[in-house]
């Protein structure tokens, strides 16, 4: 065989490289973009993955935000939980807003009744929203509303006052080493993109 | 021309060189603007960074002139804010990541024996899009509102609720700066799957080929994250969405989560290749072969995947529970293992080897030790009951300040002086760069390991003030900053004398060198192996 028959042959077997290296490119590059993609979406993913997950393991102290009904199995007269109300306003926000009683003592499947203080000490319509959150997180899941204020927004005129009620209970699984469940609200200011139904 | 037959660049194969199919150079701005040369291409990298690292540099030097006292003097709080922000963005993202991608484009396709990278084309797209998104990151400081001031981690809600209105940038900038890593990694990784000369498999790679191959992953799997959770934060301050907005049933906390699952794995995409880099000098200057190479790649690998477990080591003052406490402290500690895997081969490599300290091994030696330091002072941060004391202070500059400045910029300085030869065509002035590496060896000590101190006794972060007691170790802090940043000019000095001549170098200088690149000529040709090399 010549020398220059097999230059020729190389170079065509490295033509055929070429051509086969350049589809295998793009292959690779597709594979690698769905990666990309999917892990775009896999942060957005992770929103609601994150609140299944808090929901499971009750972290973060999150409460239901839609009305239960009542379900438990009778009241539990042996046991006795304190359930203490803590409120605070967020920045921004010029209302009063306070518990009417602070804490109150409750038996396991009993349904309580309380209410909370607010008012607009400021010279514009606010409309609030309060955000609840139980601690210890672990008996977050155990805290049933039946019916919140913080369900809806909470519109209130200039100077107008109003007391907002909350109708609970707590579960009669809630751990025997729970005695005390501290409800905290946290009122923002949602004026700006409240419903314009409300 | 040389005689090696390999890089003959006016041979016929040069169909290899994909469509772009240049015989030569063009000239003047248009080379740079057009090029689809690897070369090229690292060459814009490099400077890019090393511009970047010295805007960056400017603004910590700013910082550092407010704290040489106590009390305001220089700067207002809200201003000094936006220093720190702008000096952590630029430097993480301008000047270390572009940095390693400028290594990677100049010396990957010479180190697999490859023409070019595989996607020559869209290599000038994701570089030349970078300085639009300095330029955008930057502008916001001549605006009214200010640059970003919220840290250049942007928690919500100070990113959103509690912006100045430099959100919308710093989203756009980060946006584009992504798309241009993102890029680069699909690059690295296309190029090392498909270009590798017949008969380098994947265990004959040179390590540094491999750190980069696992970074690239990291990139994919990681930047596409963060290009979510800047976009979740747009809509939640312009579009009135309630991703991190508790009255909106959205969850400030869950933006910590989002943005350090992307941000640990970040830490890894910023060290992993200076492992790479100080993985190739040592062996050279030790004059053996790199000790337990399988386990260097297995251990980089498994530093990878267990950087995807450990991010809320980041958050243990949030309020997790105990359990998550404990998992993410024995994750983090866990990833010490491959880490001293790595350290202790590197020691292993320069025992009994034949040792000589030119700059690129005496820069290699120093990141071996104050790494080291910087991966202890990891190992105490990593501890949940300390760490309670030591979160958002000095100790945690710090720390990251000894990785990222003694770790990452100390492999780069490393990598530059022992490839400089090679891209230049000249050794580099020795008596210059000496003074470079000692310069910036101590003043970066003076710079950073008080700081240490001043963690441990309560100066918290981000502070343009402090406390009285503060006051002897922030004046050591500040001079040594201020040295170690003029220091850097000297390495701009040391790279302008190499570009413009000085002694001619040979094609393998180091005469420990290892690897495809030093069988090329010095200055590397325009083009090299159009045709591949045979590998045994």
């Amino acid at each position: 065989m010549n020398k220059s028959t097999e230059q020729e042959s190389k170079q065509e077997e490295q033509q055929a490289n070429v051509a086969s290296s350049k589809a295998s490119n793009t292959k690779v590059v597709k594979k690698l973009l769905l990666i990309v993609f999917g892990m775009f979406g896999f942060g957005f993913a992770l929103v609601p993955l994150y609140d299944v997950f808090c929901d499971i393991t009750g972290l973060n102290g999150k409460t239901n935000d839609v009305a239960v009904t009542y379900t438990a199995d009778g009241v539990d007269t042996s046991r006795t939980v304190t359930v203490q109300f803590i409120t605070r306003t967020a920045k921004g926000i010029p209302w009063q807003f306070e518990p009417v009683i602070n804490e109150i003592e409750v038996h396991p499947g009993e349904v309580k009744f309380v209410k909370f203080y607010a008012k607009n000490e400021s010279t514009r319509d606010i409309v609030g929203q309060a955000v609840p959150s139980v601690s210890p997180g672990i008996a977050a899941e155990y805290f049933q509303k039946i019916e919140c204020f913080c369900f809806t927004q909470q519109p209130l005129k200039a100077s107008e006052d109003v007391e907002m009620g909350l109708q609970f209970y707590v579960d009669l699984e809630l751990p025997p080493e729970v005695t005390t469940l501290t409800l905290s609200y946290t009122l923002y200011d949602i004026t700006g993109s409240a419903d314009s139904s409300s | 021309m040389t005689t090696d037959v390999l890089n003959d660049q006016d041979s016929h194969e040069s169909e290899h060189h994909d469509d772009s199919h240049d015989h030569g150079k063009m000239t003047g701005i248009k080379r740079w603007l057009y090029t689809t040369n690897h070369k090229d291409i690292g060459t814009l990298y490099l400077w890019f960074s090393f511009i970047m690292l010295l805007i960056g540099g400017a603004l910590a030097m700013v910082i550092r002139a407010e704290l040489f006292q106590p009390g305001l003097q220089i700067v207002e709080p809200d201003f000094f804010n936006q220093l720190t922000t702008v000096h952590g963005l630029i430097m993480v993202f301008g000047a270390i990541m572009p940095g390693f991608v400028g290594f990677a484009n100049w010396m990957l396709p010479m180190m697999i024996g490859a023409p070019d990278m595989a996607l020559p084309r869209m290599n000038n797209w994701s570089f030349w899009i970078l300085p639009f998104a300095f330029a955008i990151l930057l502008s916001s400081f001549f605006m009214e509102s200010g640059a970003p001031n919220f840290g250049w981690t942007f928690y919500a809600p100070l990113s959103t609720t509690y912006s100045n209105g430099s959100t919308a940038f710093f989203v756009f900038a980060v946006h584009i700066m992504g798309i241009s890593s993102i890029m680069g990694a699909i690059n690295i990784v296309v190029t090392i799957m498909n270009m590798r000369a017949p008969g380098m498999t994947y265990m004959k790679m040179p390590l540094f080929v491999w750190t980069f191959f696992i970074t690239a992953y990291l990139l994919i799997a990681v930047m596409p994250v963060l290009a979510g959770v800047v976009t979740m934060l747009l809509t939640d301050t312009y579009f009135g969405t309630s991703f991190f907005d508790a009255a909106g049933g959205g969850d400030p906390v869950m933006f910590q989560h989002i943005f350090w699952f992307f941000g640990h794995p970040e830490v890894y995409i910023m060290i992993l290749p200076a492992f790479g880099i100080v993985s190739t000098t040592i062996p050279a200057f030790s004059r053996k072969k790199l000790f337990g190479y399988s386990s260097m790649v297995y251990a980089t690998a498994s530093i990878a995947l267990l950087s995807f477990i450990v991010w809320a080591h980041h958050m243990f003052t949030t309020g997790m529970p105990l359990f998550g406490e404990l998992f993410f402290m024995y994750c983090t500690m866990l990833i010490a293992v491959p880490t001293g895997v790595k350290v202790f081969n590197w020691v292993a490599t320069m025992l009994r080897g034949s040792l000589t300290f030119e700059t690129p091994m005496l820069f290699s030696i120093a990141f071996v030790i104050l790494f080291t330091i910087g991966g202890f002072s990891g190992l105490m941060l990593a501890l949940t009951p300390v760490d309670f004391q030591y979160h958002d202070t000095y100790f945690v500059v710090a720390h990251f300040h000894y990785v990222l400045v003694t770790g990452s910029l100390f492999s780069m300085y490393a990598g530059a002086y022992y490839w400089m030869p090679k891209w230049t065509g000249h050794m580099y002035n020795k008596t210059l760069a000496s003074w470079h590496f000692w310069c910036s060896l101590i003043s970066v000590n003076l710079l950073c390991f008080p700081m240490h101190f001043l963690g441990l006794a309560g100066m918290p972060r981000r502070i343009p003030d402090y406390a009285l007691q503060f006051a002897d170790f922030n004046k050591w802090v500040s001079i040594g900053g201020f040295a170690f940043g003029l220091s850097q000019l000297i390495f701009l000095a040391v790279v302008i004398k190499c570009i413009k001549g000085g002694e001619k170098a040979p094609a393998k200088p180091w005469d420990g060198a290892e690897g495809l690149e030093w069988t090329v000529a010095s200055p590397a040709p325009y083009h090299t192996f159009t045709t591949p090399p045979k590998i045994d």
